[in-house]
């Protein structure tokens, strides 16, 4: 057996002896990766556990367990953490990290003791954040977009909850930063842009976002923390400043930041469906490019969460016009998958369902969010439960499903064994019919008048409510299941070959798996596509030798 | 990183050969990396202009009545400072790139020097303003007090941008010691000086800024108390 990344590794610090340092030091993508996953996925958890909470104090009107101010810090602490600790960083942090260089046939990142460094920032920035919970009056209760001027004027923590913001948008840009670099240098020789894998297309565009949106929000929170601490008047109206340029600065980087999750998790999709349609992508230039035109008019829409704060009516239909043509690229994303998929062999392994069933939560997320694009939809649906279960339907429907997608699809490569297949499916239908359960009903309590962040409502709404229970129970049990499929997966399953999908891109093409230490034992010279089919079979094939082409 | 990296050859159909860039030693990559990230920094300062542009479009003239009452004789010999500080930098870089590595180093102690002079006088602005009743959580920027908010809201910017530069030059010399430490071992040659580079770049970025700072925050009041026209 020859050597893999479990077994050896860099440090950025001299040659520990124990494991345990071994891996806190190690400056190795891929191990980087799965201490991200490690990490992001408790809070994950302990985010769903906040959410089930509020599920339950919401079982029956009048209030239950918690008071309105704990209700308000309760959906604080879900939303900052699902957001900034968990799904912004996300699949860029882990997919990023383990397969992106292993698709564009590098050894590692271009700076890999960065990547180090920055995993432990992110680790400093979640520190703070829990901390927070402990410290004076609690976890902020502002909700996770901080609004000026409450959250100038509120008692509880929100300075910290702002620095560990900080912290981590800080290392958002350094990942983003070290991502750029390696696309740009460190591609396999003849990997032109145009040969590079779809997902390295959507880590690519992210990291230009994570690059020149983060800093706005950076100095947005900066300027907060300096008005909270110094009095500089700059959002509090009392002290002459504007609440609505806080909203401004907020968007400029949080609208984009709904693009910084979904690009990657396209990416995933543009992965998993050719190559269980054994097919070429169809329309390969036009995903690869929609991902870029999606980054850059991503920043021109933020203004479409300010119709209701006093903005003009010019500038509201701007906003509004322009948001629509986000939609085109997205489209054109969709229509190419659905296109691949024809007249594919098509492969229903678990990857795949996920794949599908996101085409649809996806869809329904994508199409309530065009609605509420048109301003007096907006006015009518702003801050009701309607985009509650809008949001929730395009970033769990669309980013976290697509997220477990791609855990799935990349389980054997990171682990070198297989989940149970059949186990996995049944994960999935409890996940897909109970998250459905869980918002569907939604969007009509929020249609009628639920307004969000309320923890107490009018019996009118109960019967969503506790349909939606329901729903949230059957969706977290399916979560624990599919993690215990996982596990069961990591420590008792059967060892794979390095290629069990038949999947064709660079990273799928390695002498041994799990990977060895410096990946690509040899680099191939790429002058091949990235998804070649011929009836149905992948047409490049190595001799893993040498890396060169047998075919 | 001690030993060399010794580039990998990938071999095509034909069988020509190509060499593999590595991550070591990537002269080219630490470049541009830190290009990339110069540019975070240019947005960052960009979205405060933009704060500072939009207020003084609110209160145009109360912004001129503050500027008028800033020091333009120290906030001008800073700029002269650091123009000068970025020129020895720069000639620390050449000298380095030419091989004369002492010569590279006495720049640097220059710059070094010429930073903290700038360091300095800010001290004094402050010190002078703090005096005047002009410093944040005091006397006129408190909420009570009779200051216009728009000169309340351009001190507040002054105070929160010029300290945030002021933070940047701190950092500055702070790399630059870590440059002549790396120097004396021997770590950063004529051949390999891209941590002078960037540095040189970073040093760049922190007086580009202050060009930009300085007529904003100092001179739109230069024409008097009315504003000029
Ligand atoms: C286990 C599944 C989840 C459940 C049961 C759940 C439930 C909830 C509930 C009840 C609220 C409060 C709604 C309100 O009163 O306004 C909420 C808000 C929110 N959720 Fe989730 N959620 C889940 C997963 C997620 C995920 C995966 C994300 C993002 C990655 C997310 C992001 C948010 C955000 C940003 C808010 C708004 C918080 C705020 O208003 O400040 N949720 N969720
Ligand atoms: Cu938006």
């Amino acid at each position: 057996m020859s050597k893999t990344y479990f077994d050896e590794t860099h440090c950025a610090i001299g040659h520990p002896k124990s494991t345990f340092m071994q891996w806190m030091l190690t400056i190795d993508h891929k191990r980087i990766g799965i201490m991200y996953a490690a990490v992001m996925f408790v809070f994950f958890f302990v985010a769903v556990f906040t959410a089930f909470a509020m599920r339950l104090e919401l079982f029956a009107p009048g209030g239950q367990y918690m008071d309105g101010d704990t209700f308000n810090q309760a959906f604080t602490l879900h939303g900052v953490i699902m957001i900034f600790l968990f799904i912004i960083p996300g699949i860029p942090a882990i997919f990023g990290n383990i397969v992106m260089p292993l698709m564009i046939g590098a050894k590692d990142v271009s700076f890999p003791r960065l990547n180090w460094f920055t995993f432990w920032l992110y680790i400093a920035g979640c520190c703070i954040a829990l901390a927070s919970l402990f410290i004076g009056e609690g976890v902020a209760d502002t909700g996770w977009t901080f609004y000026a001027p409450y959250s100038m004027n509120t008692g509880t923590n929100v300075i910290m909850a702002l620095v560990a913001a900080f912290v981590l948008g800080f290392a958002s840009i350094l990942t983003g930063l070290n991502f750029l670099v390696t696309i740009h240098r460190l591609r396999a020789p003849g990997m032109t842009f145009f040969k590079m894998p779809l997902f390295v297309w959507g880590i690519y565009a992210t990291a230009w976002i994570q690059l020149l949106a983060t800093p706005v929000v950076g100095i947005t929170l900066v300027l907060a923390i300096l008005e909270k601490y110094f009095g500089i008047g700059i959002f509090d109206p009392a002290k002459g400043g504007d609440p609505v340029l806080f909203q401004h600065l907020f968007w400029i980087y949080s609208h984009p930041a709904v693009y910084l999750m979904i690009l990657p998790a396209f990416g995933i999709m543009s992965e998993i469906i050719p190559t269980f349609s054994r097919k070429e992508v169809f329309g390969y230039r036009t995903i690869a490019l929609s991902s870029a035109s999606i980054a850059g008019i991503g920043y021109l829409v933020w203004g479409h969460h300010l119709y209701t704060s006093g903005m003009s009516d010019i500038a509201k239909t701007v906003f509004s016009f322009l948001t629509f043509f986000v939609a085109i690229p997205t489209g054109v994303k969709f229509y190419d998958w659905v296109a691949t998929m024809y007249q594919g062999k098509i492969v229903l392994s678990t990857p795949m369902i996920w794949a599908l069933g996101t085409i649809i939560t996806f869809a329904i997320g994508g199409i309530t969010g065009v609605t509420i694009t048109m301003i007096g939809m907006d006015v009518h649906l702003q801050d009701t439960y309607y985009t509650v279960a809008h949001f929730h339907y395009a970033i769990l429907g669309g980013v976290v499903f697509l997220l477990f997608a791609g855990m799935h699809y990349w389980f054997p490569l990171v682990t070198g064994k297989m989940y149970n297949e059949t186990k996995a499916k049944i994960a999935f239908y409890l996940n897909f019919i109970g998250f459905n359960l869980l918002w569907f009903p939604m969007f009509i309590a929020g249609y009628y008048g639920m307004p969000r962040r309320y923890f107490d409502y009018l019996p009118e709404f109960e019967i969503y409510h506790q349909i939606s229970f329901v729903g949230a129970v059957i969706f977290i049990a399916g979560l624990i299941y599919m993690f215990w499929v996982f596990f069961k997966g990591w420590t008792k399953g059967e060892a794979t070959t390095p290629n069990p999908w038949n999947a064709t891109t660079l990273e799928w093409h390695l002498p041994t798996s799990p990977p060895p230490l410096e990946n690509h034992s040899k680099v191939p010279y790429v002058d091949f596509d990235p998804y070649e089919y011929k009836h149905g079979e992948p047409v490049v094939k190595f001799n893993y030798e040498t890396m060169q082409r047998i075919d | 990183m001690g030993h060399e990296y010794v580039p990998e050859i990938a071999i095509d159909r034909d069988g020509n050969q190509h060499e593999v860039q590595g991550w070591q030693g990537d002269y080219y990559g630490g470049k541009l990396g830190f290009w990339l990230f110069m540019l975070t920094e240019v947005m960052m300062f960009g979205a405060m202009f933009l704060s500072l542009a939009y207020y003084n479009s609110l209160h145009p003239q109360d912004f001129l009545d503050a500027s008028a009452g800033l020091n333009r004789l120290l906030g001008g010999t800073n700029t002269v400072i650091l123009l000068v500080s970025a020129l020895t930098m720069g000639l620390g870089l050449l000298r380095m790139r030419a091989g004369d590595v002492k010569g590279s180093k006495l720049m640097i102690w220059a710059t070094i020097l010429l930073a903290v002079a700038f360091l300095v006088i800010k001290g004094f602005e402050w010190t002078a303003e703090y005096h005047h009743g002009i410093f944040l959580m005091h006397d006129k920027l408190l909420p009570e007090s009779s200051l216009p908010f728009g000169q309340k809201l351009f001190y507040g910017l002054y105070f929160a941008m010029t300290g945030l530069h002021g933070f940047h030059i701190i950092i500055g010399i702070g790399l630059m010691l870590w440059l002549l430490k790396r120097i004396n071992a021997g770590k950063v040659s004529t051949e390999h000086h891209i941590l002078h580079w960037n540095i040189a770049l970073y040093w760049d970025i922190v007086h580009l800024i202050w060009v930009f700072v300085f007529p904003y925050f100092y001179m739109i009041g230069a024409g008097g108390a009315t504003g000029g026209h």
